[in-house]
């Protein structure tokens, strides 16, 4: 040691730390610290969730015009395949049927995206995570972020289609933005355990797509749940109508769509969709703060 | 010379910044296990259940101790692979050790801001980008902003700030990464290898700076190859030798030892 003798010396380390006020280093902070933390990085977790997004299509020649082209095209592939060719639209009229499968794709893509960017938020990007100090979560939370910004390019080309399919513009409008704030809620969450889980367990990003997409199919995103499960128990449909994909898709459908009325709605929707969102938000955060201080390791 | 640069700090040179105890540090390397790596193999250890088993550990840094006070500038010595970054990372919160505690005064900041740069970016957005990722406010940004670029130099050939960064050469980006980096105040700050950036002109201006974050901060860590540069800007050194501490002293008897022992 080149320090002069102290009063300190032979002091253990651990008195010598408390004497002076030092911390251990990259120790978990509480919840409601990690949460102010984490809300002090706000401007890095929008900051960060824009750059991504506009890096994404920045060597395209279209450029940013990709954020709304890739949507409808999107939409035109699942109208050949469902709307023209296999005719899924049982139980309900063309002008009907089109924003249905239209708003089905949209919103169920802003789960799955957000799942699939939570599994790499932390796997993918452990270069920043073993650079810089910030709250870990800002990291699936940014990516979520993104997502709900690339959903809202997607509204624009469903708000075309509902309009272009004889819905146009009513009062049940005014839910859209509630249902998006549940979803999102929901999503950030989802994103949250899943970040966590495939920062241990990378594999998941090669699994994922499979379970997402079982998912898919099982949520009624091109057809209607009750219509197509009506010979079946009636308890499967209600699982099925139940699950938090199936009811922010309806919520949605219902609120933009003319000819959607309430009794395509399971009971109780609205408790249900906050239901979710408020569960799987606060239990996923909870989930991921609780391995704050091992991400980055190995 | 070690006087000198210990000028003004003699009363404060007992309040210790950064407290090592006992630190071990491993990475576990998924896939990287030696011997059969085959499909077959990886699932009959996934059915038997062995956590562990397709995980090949590394023990990179191995029971280090010292203690750090403020004045202090410390320079990190060894040959590649000796776990100097490593340890550097530790003192930074991380990576997480094994065994053993790092105490710090407040936090420790790492200069490198790379990671969080994005190439597909503009020179100008990462700047905000970069800035906002090491903690600081939309303000403080806007304050150093022409700052950080008048020091990176970018501007002195045409506007390629407003370009995006994979237009850059690979001089004019670590520049602009390092102005970035350099751009924030830190109590404890550690340097990895950061002067061997950019031209001969951009290396005196960043020595410089350097200096001068040394003077705001409460501790330098600076792990260089470059005895000179350690010679030029830390008073103390410590040795690292396969995760051990081998030695730790004043610059020139570590350096005299290191160099013994390189020159062998």
């Amino acid at each position: 040691m080149t320090a002069p003798p102290s009063p300190d010396d032979g002091l253990p380390p651990a008195e010598l730390a408390a004497k002076y006020g030092l911390s251990v280093s990259g120790a978990r902070p509480g919840l409601f610290e990690y949460v102010s933390q984490l809300w002090g990085r706000r401007h890095f977790i929008l900051a960060f969730s824009q750059a991504k997004l506009t890096a994404q299509y920045s060597q395209a020649k279209l450029g940013q015009l990709w954020q709304v082209a890739t949507p409808l095209l999107n939409a035109l592939v699942y109208f050949l395949i469902f709307g023209l060719i296999l005719k899924a639209d049982r139980g309900m009229s063309r002008e009907v049927y089109i924003p249905f499968l239209v708003t089905g794709v949209f919103v169920f893509t802003f789960t799955q995206s957000s799942v699939m960017a939570g599994v790499r938020a932390i796997s993918g990007n452990l270069g920043l995570v073993r650079a810089l100090h910030f709250p870990r979560a800002s990291l699936p939370v940014s990516f979520s972020l993104q997502q709900l910004q690339q959903l809202l390019f997607s509204m624009i080309v469903l708000f075309v289609v509902a309009v272009g399919f004889g819905s146009y513009p009513r009062l049940s409008w005014l839910l859209i933005p509630p249902v998006l704030a549940l979803q999102f809620l929901f999503n950030t969450g989802l994103a949250l355990v899943m970040a966590r889980l495939g920062s241990k367990t990378p594999d998941l990003a090669q699994l994922m797509p499979f379970v997402m997409r079982t998912w898919m199919y099982a949520s009624g995103v091109m057809f209607s749940i009750p219509v197509m499960l009506k010979d079946h128990p009636a308890w499967i449909g209600d699982i099925l109508q139940w699950n938090p994909a199936a009811i922010y898709m309806d919520l949605m459908r219902f609120a933009l769509i003319d000819g959607y009325g309430s009794e395509n709605l399971p009971p109780h929707v609205w408790a249900v969709a906050a239901g979710w969102a408020l569960l799987v938000a606060a239990g996923g955060f909870v989930y991921f703060w609780k391995a704050e201080e091992r991400y980055g390791r190995g | 010379m070690a006087d000198d640069k210990n000028a003004g700090t003699g009363d404060r040179t007992h309040v210790p910044t950064v407290i090592a105890d006992e630190l071990h540090i491993v990475y576990r390397v998924n896939g990287a296990k030696t011997g059969k790596g085959s499909a077959t193999s990886a699932l009959s250890r996934i059915l038997r259940g062995g956590e562990e088993r397709g995980v090949r550990k590394v023990h990179a840094v191995r029971g280090v101790s010292f203690t750090s006070y403020r004045g202090e500038a410390i320079g990190l010595i060894g040959s590649n692979g000796s776990g100097k970054s490593t340890l550097l990372r530790a003192i930074a919160g991380l990576l997480p050790a094994e065994r053993g505690k790092v105490y710090t005064d407040g936090q420790p900041s790492l200069l490198g801001v790379n990671a969080a740069l994005m190439n597909d970016l503009t020179g100008e957005r990462n700047v905000i980008l970069g800035g906002l990722a090491m903690g600081m406010s939309r303000e403080q940004i806007r304050a150093r902003y022409q700052d950080i670029v008048d020091f990176s130099g970018i501007n002195e050939k045409g506007d390629f700030i407003t370009l995006p960064m994979r237009t850059y050469s690979s001089g004019m980006a670590a520049r602009l990464r390092f102005s970035i980096a350099a751009a924030k105040d830190h109590d404890v700050l550690m340097i990895d290898e950061a002067l061997a950036t950019g031209d001969r002109k951009f290396q005196k201006r960043s020595e410089a700076r350097i200096r001068e974050l040394r003077k705001e901060a409460g501790t330098v860590f600076l792990v260089s190859h470059n005895n000179k540069s350690i010679r030029d800007t830390c008073d103390r050194v410590l040795w690292l030798e396969r995760g051990e501490l081998r030695m730790d002293g004043p610059t020139d008897e570590v350096i005299k030892e290191y160099e013994k022992f390189t020159g062998r």
